[in-house]
């Protein structure tokens, strides 16, 4: 059974409730499509499972077979550098089949980011390392593909449905009731 | 009853196969690296590359351990260099092709019935000799986590 490697962390990109008893972590590729179809399943759960759960999103970018995969990572991160990381991880998601340098640079004016620092951090070395050790860190939790789903450490079968992911936080919800 | 796999210990059978319509590879060719050789039943196939794609991007991980990834399957030279463009693949895929799975067959990673290699991992050290290996189910890609502890293992061997 694989297992994340390593926990989840203060440095990790995470949205829902702090301290919810379910942790959801994503690997996710921007533009992959699986990844897109899953997107509106995680909306979905964070909305009804509310104080339940907890959503991370890692970097396991396959730039090989995806060219604007790490520049849109990138982005994303660089806009968490100004506290909008999931309104661009949403943006990306919602437009994934139109992901370049421009449309990427286009989101950040839309989300009112400071261009500047984007552009700056959007290059920058730290990002870049936060990004590559994400897939790292994907590696050693035996990632094989996009998107891998862990919840509370332990990687669970998803089936590119809904009802998968929410078997998975039901089961261990329950449990903590 | 299918045999198993070359284990631990044992030395890495060598082999002289087309890694490109005009280029052959030998497992000596590679003596003082380290070479994770990956067989894995067809290109194309949905898990097959998947885990080709990861290792493609996980190559520089094993880099830092001197080791180089090749994969192995008995498609043809011709069809691995299709492959290779259409997915971008950065590491050699040889060519188990003539005899069909000889190569496969010495490593204990050939399906018989199927008429393809199964989905093996062998870690070879730089003297040649197996380090770790492992033999996934056909439908289940073994990522390459698996990979990187026994590079990590054989780093920590050596110190």
């Amino acid at each position: 059974m694989s297992t994340l490697k390593p926990p989840v962390s203060g440095s990790d990109r995470q949205t829902g409730h702090p301290g919810a008893p379910v942790t959801l972590v994503e690997y996710g590729d921007y533009q992959c499509s699986h990844c897109g179809i899953a997107h509106p399943f995680i909306k979905r759960l964070l909305a009804e499972k509310e104080k339940d759960l907890l959503f991370v999103f890692r970097n396991f970018p396959l730039q090989e077979a995806h060219p604007a995969a790490y520049i849109a990572a990138l982005a994303a991160e660089a806009a968490g550098q100004q506290g909008k990381f999931w309104l661009m991880h949403d943006l990306i998601f919602e437009h994934q089949d139109n992901l370049d340098g421009n449309s990427l640079l286009s989101f950040a004016e839309a989300l009112d980011l400071d261009l500047q620092q984007f552009a700056q951090d959007w290059k920058s070395e730290a990002l870049q390392q936060k990004v590559e050790a994400d897939f790292e860190s994907g590696i050693r939790s035996g990632v094989n593909g996009t998107p891998t789903f862990f919840v509370n450490g332990e990687k669970i079968d998803y089936n590119e449905t809904y009802e998968s992911l929410l078997h998975a936080v039901e089961r261990v919800a329950q449990a903590h009731r | 009853m299918a045999g198993s796999i070359l284990e631990k210990g044992a030395t890495a059978p060598d082999f002289d196969l087309h890694c490109t319509p005009d280029q052959r590879l030998k497992l000596q060719d590679l003596k003082g690296k380290r070479v994770i050789l990956a067989f894995y039943p067809a290109d194309w196939s949905p898990v097959c590359s998947d885990q080709m794609a990861v290792y493609n991007e996980a190559r520089k991980l094993f880099q830092q351990h001197n080791a180089e990834v090749i994969g192995i399957s008995v498609d043809s030279k011709w069809c691995h260099l299709a492959f290779e463009q259409d997915r971008h693949l950065h590491f050699p895929l040889l060519a188990d092709f003539e005899p069909k799975g000889e190569v496969s067959r010495l490593y204990g990673a050939y399906n018989e019935e199927e008429g393809q290699s199964k989905r093996a991992l062998f870690v070879i050290d730089e003297q040649g000799v197996i380090q770790w290996s492992y033999l996934s189910p056909d439908g289940i890609n073994p990522g390459a986590d698996g990979i990187l502890e026994a590079l990590e293992t054989m780093d920590n061997d050596q110190h």
